[in-house]
């Protein structure tokens, strides 16, 4: 049994004079590398495109809603975080005289996503058959109580695309669903847009989708929850405390306990 | 009689506000990590993120020098205690910010061993989703915090809202009795 023998060569009078300090080295080196800080609230590096925000809701070209209330998102769902009520529409059909609100027999009346069960696995992206439900990149969630964490449909359904029709409305004439999973649908039609005229004189999207159907404005594309826009030094907590839902529910203790 | 007594209106609203302001610049969070958040959390320390950017990069090893526990992962029930008496030994004023969804209401994990929420334990100022959140979210949160501290009132105006939340934390269903999604 020899003694310890080290493989590195032994340091000579200067090293051996300077080993105390050589660590000052590497901060020395690590003061002309780049930045690595990424300065969040100010500047908001984009997650990956794979990123698994929060969810949303899509639409059809035309503004109906893609969900048919299925709930195979809920029963698939790990974390038992998602709560779907379907309904038929043709009781919609009935209550407002031709419309409703999404292509098909079934829709979402009831859609909730409990964000504080949410594990953002993406299970119920792959369990949904109409690409209903999808993920963003939008990541900032954050807020003072259980309840308003509960997002419910009017939180998760995409916002209404420039030149769609807010639903709920007549499908495109002629089509049956299969038309719309297909995305034979590009957009909102004359007989729709007439027929939320005669309903629903004062709703906001039909000047855009006027334009739409006059062909003087593209046709809708397809929208997207987004981030927040990055904060200025001066309100970059006024921002963060400003959810894009505006908090459902203030504090329950009102910042105090 | 101190300034906290005097009739509140303009001049203590405006103490309201600077000694909000002060305060939600020094926030020390305690070191309590419990799972898989607790690596992002350190992330959000580290250079990339640098949560030393809002005065908050010292996470103290003593609660007694912490004004924020951030409790990252899930509770089991044995760990329970052991939160409520870390929170006891931080001095007043302080808070505390639920990350990720298993300190929240338990996540994915609904059963026996884990605690639904570690507000069954504590009173929760902010509630921060994700399994595990990302850096940017805790500071997301963290910043909606500050918010709330900058908000809080002082003196009388203090003992009135604690009042009025504790009537309210009364009135309220207990976290173990919410019922459907609240569960």
């Amino acid at each position: 049994m020899s003694d310890y023998q080290p493989i590195r060569p032994a340091k000579g009078p200067v090293g051996r004079l300077l080993a105390p300090v050589a660590g000052f080295g590497v901060t020395l080196g690590s003061m002309f590398r780049p930045t690595v800080t990424e300065e969040y609230p100010f500047e908001k590096v984009p997650p990956q495109q794979r990123f698994h925000g929060r969810h949303q809701l899509n639409r059809y070209a035309d503004g109906l809603e893609k969900c048919i209330g299925c709930e195979l998102c809920a029963w698939v769902c790990p974390a038992d975080a998602i709560y779907v009520e379907g309904a038929d529409n043709a009781d919609v059909l009935a209550e407002t005289g031709g419309g409703q609100v999404s292509p098909g027999e079934r829709y979402g009346r009831v859609y909730q996503i409990n964000y504080l069960r949410c594990i953002l696995c993406g299970l119920c992206i792959e369990a949904c058959p109409t690409r209903a439900l999808t993920m963003t990149n939008d990541y900032e969630l954050a807020g003072p109580s259980r309840a308003g964490l509960i997002y419910e449909k009017q939180d998760l359904l995409a916002p209404l695309a420039q030149g769609a029709l807010a639903g709920p409305h007549p499908m495109v004439e002629g089509t049956t669903d299969t038309e719309y999973y297909q995305n034979k649908v590009t957009g909102p039609t004359a007989a729709q847009v007439e027929w939320v005229r005669e309903h629903r004189p004062d709703d906001e999207s039909l000047a855009a989708a006027t334009a739409v159907v006059e062909g003087t404005a593209p046709a809708p594309q397809p929208t997207k929850h987004t981030l927040r826009p990055p904060a200025t030094k001066a309100n970059a907590t006024r921002e963060a405390a400003k959810s894009s839902l505006d908090w459902k529910t203030a504090p329950a203790n009102g910042g105090m306990r | 009689m101190g300034i906290e007594e005097a009739p509140s209106g303009f001049l203590l609203t405006t103490i309201e506000d600077l000694a909000g302001y002060l305060r939600k610049a020094s926030v020390w969070p305690v070191t309590f990590g419990l799972a898989c958040c607790a690596i992002e959390m350190m992330a959000a320390g580290a250079s990339r993120f640098d949560l030393s950017r809002f005065g908050m990069e010292v996470f103290r090893a003593s609660p007694r020098q912490a004004d924020l526990m951030i409790v990252a992962g899930r509770v089991s029930q044995k760990m329970a205690p052991v939160v409520r008496q870390v929170y006891d030994q931080m001095s007043e004023p302080k808070w505390v910010l639920s990350m990720g969804v298993c300190a929240s209401s338990g996540g994915m994990f609904n059963n026996y061993a884990i605690v639904q929420g570690v507000d069954h334990i504590v009173p929760v100022d902010i509630y921060l989703p994700g399994c595990p959140p990302r850096p940017e979210m805790l500071i997301n949160a963290i910043l909606a915090l500050h918010q709330q501290i900058a908000d809080s009132p002082l003196g009388v105006n203090r003992r009135e809202a604690a009042q009025a939340a504790e009537a309210a934390a009364l009135e309220a269903t207990p976290t173990f009795q919410m019922k459907g999604l609240l569960r």
